[in-house]
């Protein structure tokens, strides 16, 4: 079988290993320039089911900020980012918000949680 | 309630300052004070709301709010000061701090160790010197990323982003999913200056395209920004004639780089570094000034928030250290004041233990003649604690006296010596 040379950066971490990955048709078959074993599981899901975190802002009512940061509790498919931002625009949280509140459960059916990623203290609490 | 005089004050409420104050609460110091410019604790933490921070001290993969969020509520819980909405104006090498806010007014305070955590600025357009027109729509990668992320307005709907550092990738993904175009992303070195993770997962997976060499010639535009003109820059760095490409826009955004922000240091005599900017250190984390200590980005400009937390802890715990040592060392020292018809005392201080080497020797000028035999007497208050006499004293003729070993019990129950001269 005919072999292919495809190269990666592993994204898992700041170092940013420069991955070059030796595929016999669908098959992994050899790795080289990952410094840990999670370089692996990027190339794995890279092939099969790409994921990233999302992080982006929901509005808040009557908060100090008029916004919210938010992030998706693990990585979600890649081609859902659009749909799933698509989603939270359409959202609007009241103050006071905790960090740690889910903000949409079960986002578009994909199983994971959309988190807020701070306290947003409502206008009057705030001195 | 502010007090007159900490333990540790910190200047600065990012992730260098609240890591300092945790540590030096938890090292041991009694009051400490973090002052913050801004209304709300957490620095820059608090804008930066992608993921990727934590990973070295959590092992969890945080957005940047989530990670200030854990240090504030750890601060909250230590029964630290904090005065929010401040500005310090000045500090001396002594440690005295001059500080401004809405809540308290103007403030002076004491501390007995200082830690300069006020972190770095970015560098704008008068700093790169760039050419063209001055129209609206330029902006700091970092004043963008406020605008969308915490007051939520859009400074622009077709950017081009100067520079790939990771602020500038960050954001070009970031305007991406609030529905804006990003043409493209130049650099004038020929490598990346960001981390190569963020090129992945912020430009390649949007397609927004990088230039390397490339970078903008002129700003186009009268009243607001129309287009940029880009031109490739040679291995000399010089710009290559017939490269010039006009890109349309209506906002350039800068992310070309930090200057540590050292003009509060600069007042308290600390020497800085010319290639950091910041202040030359020690192991401790301890400027060239005794007790002033510094950590973060004001020091020298870090990539992960991660490392930025450690250096705050180090300098935190060895600020607590010296102001603990201080406290116990202030305690052994009494002051020398001037009585009755003396001006003035030297040695101003004395420590107490000083007594267990040796008798320790006063010097003094009296105010007005006396002609005649006088008392020379060191007073705890009303308690004697030793004479002498003298047959006349006069302006002009230093008196002395010695405060015998002797009286070492005597000294250790004094805060406050002084010394009369008195006629027998």
């Amino acid at each position: 079988m005919t072999q292919e040379h495809r190269k990666f950066i592993c994204i898992t971490c700041p170092r940013g290993c420069a991955l070059d990955v030796t595929m016999e048709g669908e098959a992994v078959v050899k790795m080289e320039g990952n410094s840990c074993k999670r370089g692996i599981d990027y190339v794995t899901g890279e092939l099969n089911d790409p994921r990233r975190m999302v992080t982006t802002t929901v509005r808040v009512r009557g908060g100090v900020h008029p916004l919210a940061p938010v992030y998706t509790e693990s990585p979600i498919p890649k081609p859902r980012i659009l749909d799933l931002l698509a989603e939270i625009r359409k959202i609007e949280l009241r103050a006071p918000v905790k960090f740690g509140d889910v903000v949409i459960e079960n986002a578009l059916g994909t199983g994971v949680n959309v988190l807020a990623s701070r306290n947003i203290p409502a206008k009057s609490e705030a001195s | 309630m502010l007090k007159e005089k900490y333990d540790v004050i910190v200047i600065g409420a990012g992730p260098a300052g609240l890591a300092a104050a945790i540590e030096a609460k938890k090292t041991g110091a009694q009051d400490v004070l973090v002052i913050e410019r801004a209304q709300e604790l957490g620095g820059i933490l608090q804008q930066c709301i992608h993921n990727g921070f934590g990973l070295q001290i959590f092992k969890k993969d945080l957005p940047g709010p989530a990670y200030a969020q854990r240090f504030i509520d750890e601060l909250a819980g230590l029964h630290i000061d904090t005065l929010l909405d401040a500005m310090v104006l000045n500090v001396s090498s002594e440690r005295h701090v001059y500080a401004t806010s809405r809540g308290s007014g103007f403030v002076e305070l004491d501390t007995r160790a200082l830690v300069l955590a006020m972190g770095c600025r970015e560098r704008t357009r008068a700093q790169i010197a760039l050419p063209g027109t001055r129209p609206a729509g330029v902006y700091t990668a970092g004043t963008a990323q406020r605008f969308v992320n915490i007051e939520g307005f859009m400074p622009g709907k077709r950017f081009v982003i100067l520079g790939s550092g990771d602020i500038g990738m960050i954001m070009a993904r970031r305007l991406t999913f609030e529905g804006a175009k990003v043409e493209r992303v130049l650099e004038i070195m020929p490598f990346l200056t960001g981390l190569t993770r963020n090129y992945v997962q912020c430009l390649q997976d949007y397609d927004i395209s990088l230039q390397l060499q490339h970078t903008v010639k002129r700003i186009i535009g009268n009243d607001r920004v129309e287009a940029i003109e880009s031109v490739q820059i040679d291995n000399q760095r010089q710009p290559i004639p017939g490269t010039e490409e006009t890109i349309p826009c209506d906002t350039l955004l800068l992310s070309v780089g930090l200057i540590p922000e050292n003009e509060l240091s600069r007042k308290a005599g600390v020497s800085l570094d010319p290639v950091t900017a910041g202040p030359f250190v020690d192991e401790k984390m301890q400027t060239n000034v005794p007790g002033i200590f510094a950590a973060g980005n004001v020091v020298h400009v870090y990539d992960l928030v991660d490392w930025v937390t450690q250096a705050g802890m180090l300098c935190g715990r060895n600020a607590a250290q010296y102001a603990i040592a201080e406290r116990k060392h202030l305690g052994r020292r009494v002051k020398m004041k001037a009585g009755d018809n003396v001006r003035y005392v030297v040695p101003h201080v004395l420590d107490k233990e000083s007594l267990a080497e040796s008798a320790q020797r006063l010097q003094m000028r009296v105010t007005l003649p006396i002609e005649e035999p006088v008392w020379v007497e060191v007073m705890n208050g009303e308690e004697r604690v030793t004479r002498k006499t003298e047959l006349y004293v006069r302006p002009g003729e230093m008196v002395n006296i010695d405060i015998p070993q002797s009286a070492y019990d005597a000294v250790q129950r004094a805060s406050e010596l002084s010394v009369r001269i008195v006629r027998r």
